[in-house]
């Protein structure tokens, strides 16, 4: 098999953990923000049960939930598979817009009272102070703890394939047993790092872009 | 004229009574300062006159018009409430500047969006938008800091961030301003420049509050003294009433503590 079929079917793979992690991203990172907000919500019912709801997804492996989110809904209620892409999807977008909304929330709870008492005394709304005041300073707080998980995803896109979504890793198994060649799973790991090796130029640069203030 | 009256305020945190029925005023244009032990309820005192915390009883006016009422807590408007909140402005014991604007835009920011709710915004927006900066430079010249309008806060000393929370303070045109320990914050050697600013407004007759450790300062610059002891006013009086001739141990007691 030459070097360029390989590499063909390995891009392949490499489009549908883009696929994983483009709409993953664009899905979790304002799904976080609600849950986020009824864990800090003042009413006490909605706030333990986004509390119990957050311990269980990240209580349970993310391998897990892929599986559950699968199989559960034939197996509990004799429904219809769900496409396995989008079962995947769901799994991923639930789990990580988990972890982006504690992290929103420890951006904002780390942000001074200060700061909203100020915006306060010189009348403004508490939308203003949220806006103008508030929300700069915690998405610069953040832009680290999210630059890492936003990385962890990248490479949590391969355990899409414990139901057989044909994703990076998935691919070059598939090469491994059927044209008894171990190379293509070396290869990958090329993939992922430039990948990886992209988002963090950009977070830096975004972090650099934030670094003309402290606070 | 009385610019600020305070009749029976009372305030408590669970069980404990931080004010106990508080009572008094203050004419305008004059300088009240407020003394006592950590603990005897200053903060407090003034976070309830800016509605930071809502006192349990008791009534607030500013300028002739009633800001707060326990008894008669009615719901307001946002523009309603607003507008009493900028009746009194605040300084900060720790500034509280925002980090992520210049000395200028931390002083703009609030009249600036302000401003976005006048009916001729959209036809003026340049003009108004020029006035506001205008006087926002106006401000810090006045604080003696126009050099530093660009700077970000990070890059002013505790001093300099001071004063720019006053210019933040003074654009909104309040008609009383409060300090909470302005100098408690700041390296001794840069307290002076903060004393200078809050003299100067005294001598433009802004009516001010002013908590405050530095009693020399305080005998200087105000018109009046109280002196604050577990949630009461227990002295009031003249500073040379106050430092001249105290009339309770307790303050006697915590004037000592000062001289030496
Ligand atoms: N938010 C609060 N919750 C509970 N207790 C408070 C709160 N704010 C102040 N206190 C208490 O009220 C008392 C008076 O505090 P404060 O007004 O800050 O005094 P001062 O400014 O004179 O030092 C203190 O015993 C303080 O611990
Ligand atoms: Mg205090």
């Amino acid at each position: 098999m030459t070097f360029t079929a390989v590499f063909l079917q390995l891009l392949d793979g490499f489009k549908m953990t883009c696929l994983l992690f483009f709409v993953t991203l664009a899905a979790a990172l304002p799904l976080g923000l609600p849950i986020c907000l009824c864990s800090m919500s003042k009413f006490l019912p909605l706030r333990w049960l986004s509390k119990v709801f957050v311990w269980i997804i990240r209580g349970t492996p993310l391998m897990l939930q892929v599986l559950i989110v699968f199989y559960g809904p034939g197996l509990l209620f004799h429904a219809k598979l769900l496409p396995r892409v989008v079962a995947v999807l769901i799994a991923f977008i639930i789990n990580y817009a988990v972890y982006f909304s504690e992290i929103y929330r420890g951006g904002i709870e780390s942000i001074s009272i200060g700061q909203y008492e100020a915006g306060q005394v010189l009348g403004m709304t508490r939308t203003q102070v949220f806006f103008k005041v508030v929300l700069l300073q915690v998405i610069k707080r953040i832009l680290p703890p999210m630059s890492n998980e936003i990385i962890t995803l990248v490479k949590d896109t391969s355990l899409a394939r414990v139901i057989i979504v044909l994703e990076l890793v998935k691919a070059a198994e598939n090469l491994v047993a059927t044209k008894a060649i171990i190379w293509p799973l070396f290869f990958i790991a090329l993939f992922y790092l430039a990948f990886c090796g992209v988002l963090t130029i950009v977070f830096n640069m975004l972090e650099k872009k934030l670094s003309y203030f402290r606070g | 004229m009385n610019m600020l009256e305070v009749t029976g305020l009372q305030k408590s945190f669970g069980k404990l009574k931080v004010l106990k029925d508080i009572t008094f005023s203050l004419k305008k244009g004059k300088v009240l300062s407020v003394i006592g032990s950590s603990g005897s309820g200053k903060t407090t005192l003034l976070r309830c006159i800016t509605s930071l915390e809502h006192a349990d009883a008791g009534v607030i006016r500013v300028n002739a018009e009633t800001v707060f009422d326990a008894q008669n807590r009615k719901k307001e408007s946002a523009a309603e409430k607003r507008r009493k909140q900028l009746a009194v402005g605040l300084v900060f014991q720790s500034f509280n500047l925002f980090p992520q604007y210049t000395a200028l835009k931390n002083v703009t920011l609030a009249a600036e969006l302000a401003a976005k709710e006048r009916e001729d915004y959209q036809r003026n927006k340049k003009q108004i938008l020029a006035e506001i900066r205008e006087k926002g430079l106006r401000l810090l010249e006045q604080v003696g800091l126009s050099d530093k309008a660009n700077d970000y806060p990070w890059q002013l000393s505790g001093g300099q961030q001071q004063r720019v929370s006053i210019a933040r303070a003074m654009c909104m045109e309040p008609s009383i301003l409060f300090f909470d320990e302005p100098t408690s914050a700041l390296d001794p050697e840069l307290t002076g420049e903060i004393l200078k600013v809050i003299k100067q407004l005294a001598a433009t007759h802004m009516t001010m509050v002013i908590v405050t450790h530095e009693m020399t300062f305080a005998r200087e610059v105000s018109d009046e003294i109280i002196f604050m002891d577990n949630g009461v006013i227990a002295e009031q009086g003249t500073p040379d009433q106050i430092f001249g001739a105290p009339k309770s141990e307790r303050l006697r007691v915590f004037l000592n503590k000062f001289s030496d």
